[in-house]
């Protein structure tokens, strides 16, 4: 029985049934972990001795006749970009290579507080910034359903982890696309949040005003139960959305009868592989068997929202970014005085990408510049937003492609920053409104899987997850599994 | 030439918040360094500020009283520099749209009323603070940084430049400071850094509209050297501009020690602040029936104390204005006064030898040894005409280093005032028969005698004898 192979609730049935106990469970995703992550290298940290202790401590409550929750005793992964007390969170960057936090993030406090059993930190782009991983500071991820492709990004390692049996679950941020462009790559499920749905407290800043967490999962049901535990109002966080958090699960019904599906003509665009838009076509056509009525539908803002995010993320990102000084904390390069030793620790700790927005940021919020580039993709901002509330008074869902492509080669867009940011052009302007959207998959193209995007009104979680889980319960491609193991 | 001086004040006072702006960390002054900080004030990944609704209680109140409008929708922004005591490397202040705008304070200078223009006051985190290991910066090869200051809340408080000169700028900054110790919002301690000044100064022809070049003086850290700076500045900018020069635009430091003013930074070398919407905070909504409520809450301010003082208890323009500057001196009137003391006698004594005492030991009325009851009770025996009022000084001398009450000092050193006439009459008439010289003087017209003759008395009764009386009884008998 390969346990690394089921999901977060198959496993909790098994655990509350007896038939095996959390220990065995983590001790066999962490001998997947040492067999494979040569291989795909999701991992920047692990945490094997205190994932088995966290296990035992589960058993001893199922022992004692406890209640335990559903990812009590489950092993996932956390993104590198969450902060958790006691162990090193390097959003893998050189610059916080051992910056170990003396804090949890309010999501890692949640999990423990229900059990679920850590792995470790997953790899990512550094600081979150990038589409593929290859921009980790430390070495690039593999996607485990080909080693010579991308996992995606930013959240490669957590979507890699969950697509290869090295976690049962994951966690990631999603700023412009780094959960779903990740998941669809993988064929895993990946779900951003409406913004302020979960707490980005700890959760460390790319583009605050659209950062957000939200979880990896093998299927749409685990999607649901993850949701139920990092979902509400955080006192520390000011943003965080005051309103009561729904039990997910109970949206996970087989049945879309009469769901209004928007397709957005704006969002397939040139460059679009055949066989994605093939695909997207497919489940349209299967979803409206299934009950749902469909309508093509036009968001015209669609084509300036990139430009708007490559404004507004990079100036956020300069603040953000500036406190990793070498002053107080973090990796620090001696200089001749304050200014040379600001200099040396950036240049030399800073990846090529991090560095190339910062000077993006910093130059749309300079004197002169401001109104041209920052306030005008405010603007834009604006307008995208109104689209979605447009498109939300005629439709329930919109159903796009998470991404144009599937994976790509490893080093095929490394030099070509326009053509990789171009793979988040789906995804962006769902951050841009702050609206949920969920990546599922529904197909593969030369072995890869591709990704659908199905976007839902502000705190319409519950409708996304009803529509993703209808589909997938017709569908069986949740069910193939990365071979790389076997394939070696 | 004589030109017309233009100055606007920029005024940093440190709110007295339990805890900071943006953490629950303590405000406390003068911690061990280091230990008023966590995670959120230090600026580490991941976290996130939480605004303290007692600062923006406070803002609402510091507006209220300097007759702002208060913005119903205020935001936070980011403000970028990189300086080793900002943790962030940006400072979480206001830019466009502050808490309130469009106040104005009344001041007196030479007995006349002019009305300052506030443009803004905003809510913003303090810095922290660095240690250089060497007695000044460039001689220092290494600095520490205490972050006990890091996020402690402050509000700027910016003026329209309607200030004409050093005076001005003085009661201005006086008057301010006194109405956010009325609103009890901040110490204002200048010495402690809890109030900080920069002054905006440029001149002009007098009837030139437009505004000249200005220089920002910074590091103004008490009043006398916000005066001292001005003065300072003003005579540098009038020197260039009689020789034909120009005044560049730049950052100033004044030096309290050599008295002068020197370039920090030109237009140059200016930081741009690259200011944006700070994405971690929601915007700051003020319900109006709130402002209404914190409107009706506030305590008496200086200017209504004063016309108060005048109509209630008679005193002059003058010694209202004087008792009033200070909320301390005012309550401590206040308390005297409600202890049956004399308001006028008070006054005259809280201007007089209580202020002349504080002033010599160098300490605020906070903490004056002699509390305003005990002050009321020496005033007393002075009505009463058991003590003179020449003898109530030597009480109170002795109040102030023993603390010890009044009557108790009267009685232990006898210093009861003589009023018994027949006990007056005859020292009256000792001193008559042993000095017949003045006696005869006196008599001859010379009228000053009489200052002789009475002295002799006093010296005799140790000052003692009733003055009234003995010079009553001594004219009686010449």
């Amino acid at each position: 029985m390969e346990l690394f192979k089921y999901t977060a609730s198959q496993l909790h049935e098994k655990l509350v049934t007896k038939e095996v106990s959390a220990v065995e469970i983590t001790k066999a995703v962490l001998g997947r972990v040492d067999a494979v992550d040569k291989d795909v290298q999701a991992y920047i940290t692990r945490t094997s001795e205190s994932a088995l202790a966290q296990a035992k401590t589960v058993d001893e409550k199922i022992e004692r006749g406890e209640k335990i929750s559903v990812l009590a005793g489950i092993p996932g992964a956390l993104k590198d970009n969450i902060c958790t007390k006691g162990i090193k969170t390097t959003c893998a960057s050189k610059i916080l290579a051992t910056f170990v936090p003396p804090y949890d993030a309010t999501v890692a406090e949640k999990l423990a507080a229900e059990d679920a059993v850590i792995l470790g930190k997953a790899n990512m782009d550094e600081f979150a910034m990038g589409g593929s991983t290859e921009n980790s500071g430390f070495f690039p991820t593999r996607n485990p359903w080909n080693l010579e492709t991308v996992p995606g990004g930013s959240s490669g390692g957590s979507a890699a982890a969950v697509a290869a049996g090295e976690a049962i679950w994951a966690l990631g941020s999603d700023t412009g696309g780094s959960i779903r462009q990740p998941a669809a790559y993988c064929g895993v499920v990946g779900l951003k949040p409406t913004y302020g749905r979960v707490s980005r407290y700890g959760l460390v800043a790319y583009a605050s005003s659209l950062d957000q967490i939200g979880p990896i999962t093998r299927d749409v049901t685990d999607s649901a139960h993850v949701m139920n535990i990092i979902s509400g109002h955080d006192a520390k966080d000011s943003t965080s959305i005051n309103a009561g958090v729904p039990d997910y699960t109970k949206s996970l019904v087989n049945n879309i009868k009469g769901l209004k599906i928007g397709l957005p003509k704006e969002y397939f665009v040139a460059g679009m592989d055949a066989e994605v838009e093939r695909a997207i076509n497919k489940a349209i056509e299967q979803l409206v068997a299934l009950g749902a009525e469909y309508k093509e539908i036009s968001m015209p803002h669609t084509e300036y929202a990139l430009s708007a995010y490559y404004m507004i993320a990079p100036a956020e990102a300069s603040s953000n970014l500036a406190r990793y000084d070498g002053v107080s904390f973090g990796h620090r390069v001696e200089g001749n005085d304050i200014i040379d030793m600001y200099k040396k620790t950036r240049s030399e700790a800073f990846g090529a990408e991090v560095k190339r927005r910062i000077m993006l940021g910093t130059y749309a919020l300079s004197s002169g510049y401001y109104d041209a580039y920052y306030l005008k993709a405010l603007k834009v901002r604006t307008l995208v937003k109104q689209d979605f509330d447009k498109a939300f008074e005629q439709v329930d869902v919109l159903i796009t492609p998470t991404a144009p492509t599937t994976a790509f080669k490893i080093g095929e867009k490394a030099n070509d920053p326009l053509a990789m940011y171009l793979q988040d052009v789906c995804t962006i302007p769902v951050n841009l409104s702050g609206v949920p959207a969920i990546s599922l998959p529904c197909g593969f193209a030369g072995g890869m899987p591709i990704g659908m995007q199905i976007i839902g009104k502000t705190l319409g979680e519950e409708t996304i997850i009803r529509a993703a889980y209808t589909f997938e319960q017709n569908n069986d491609y949740h069910k193939g599994f990365a071979t790389l193991g076997e394939v070696k | 030439m004589d030109y017309e001086i233009v100055i606007g004040l920029e005024i940093h006072t440190e709110l007295k918040t339990n805890s900071k702006i943006f953490c629950g960390c303590s405000t406390k002054f003068g911690s061990e360094q280091n230990t008023n900080v966590c995670p959120v004030c230090l600026g580490l990944p991941g976290v996130l500020p939480v605004i303290n609704e007692k600062v923006v209680e406070f803002a609402v109140k510091a507006g209220l009283a300097l007759n702002c409008e208060i913005l119903p929708f205020s935001k936070f922004d980011r403000k970028n520099y990189y300086y080793p005591d900002l943790p962030k490397n940006f400072q979480t202040s206001q830019y466009d749209l502050p808490i309130a705008i469009n106040g104005h304070l009344d001041i007196e200078v030479n007995g006349e009323t002019k009305r300052i223009n506030i443009t803004r006051i905003h809510m913003e985190e303090d810095a922290g603070k660095l240690v250089h290991s060497g007695a000044t910066i460039s001689s220092s090869d290494s600095a520490l940084v205490d972050y006990n200051r890091t996020g402690v809340p402050l509000l700027e408080i910016v003026s329209e430049p309607d200030i004409r000169s050093a005076e001005e700028a003085r009661a201005y900054l006086e008057k301010v400071k006194a109405i956010l110790e009325y609103l009890d919002i901040s110490d204002c301690k200048m010495e402690e850094g809890s109030l900080r000044c920069d002054a905006n100064i440029s001149l002009r022809p007098h009837g030139q509209t437009t505004l000249g070049t200005k220089a920002e003086i910074k590091n103004l850290n008490s009043f006398r050297s916000v005066q001292r700076g001005i003065e300072y500045e003003v005579i540098r900018q009038e020197e260039i501009l009689d020789d034909g020069g120009r005044v560049i635009q730049e950052t100033r430091t004044w030096d309290e020690n050599k008295g002068i003013t020197a370039s920090m930074r030109n237009k140059e070398q200016a930081h741009d602040y690259r200011y944006l919407p700070e994405p971690d905070l929601v915007p700051i909504v003020v319900d109006p029936a709130r402002v209404e409520d914190i409107r009706a809450n506030l305590p008496e301010l200086p200017d209504a104390r004063k016309q108060r003082l005048m109509n209630d208890h008679g005193l002059s323009d003058y010694d209202a204005s004087i008792i009033t500057a200070s909320k301390a001196v005012a309550d401590y009137f206040d308390q005297s006064v409600q202890n049956n003391g004399e308001a006028k006698a008070v006054a005259n004594w809280l201007m007089g030898e209580v202020s002349k005492h504080l002033n010599s030991e160098g300490i605020t009325i906070l903490e004056c040894p002699v509390s305003p009851k005990q002050l009321t009770e020496l005033l007393a025996l002075i009505e009463k005409g058991t003590i003179s009022s020449k003898i109530a000084k030597t009480v109170f001398e002795e109040m102030w280093s023993s603390r010890k009450d009044a009557e108790v000092i009267v009685k232990e050193k006898g210093l009861v005032q003589i009023s018994d006439s027949s006990e007056i009459i005859a020292i009256v008439e000792g001193v008559i028969a042993s000095n017949p010289q003045s006696v005869a003087d006196y008599k001859a017209g010379k009228d000053k005698a009489i200052g002789f003759l009475v002295g002799q008395i006093m010296k005799q009764t140790k000052g003692r004898a009733n003055p009234d009386m003995v010079n009553t009884l001594l004219r009686e008998r010449l």
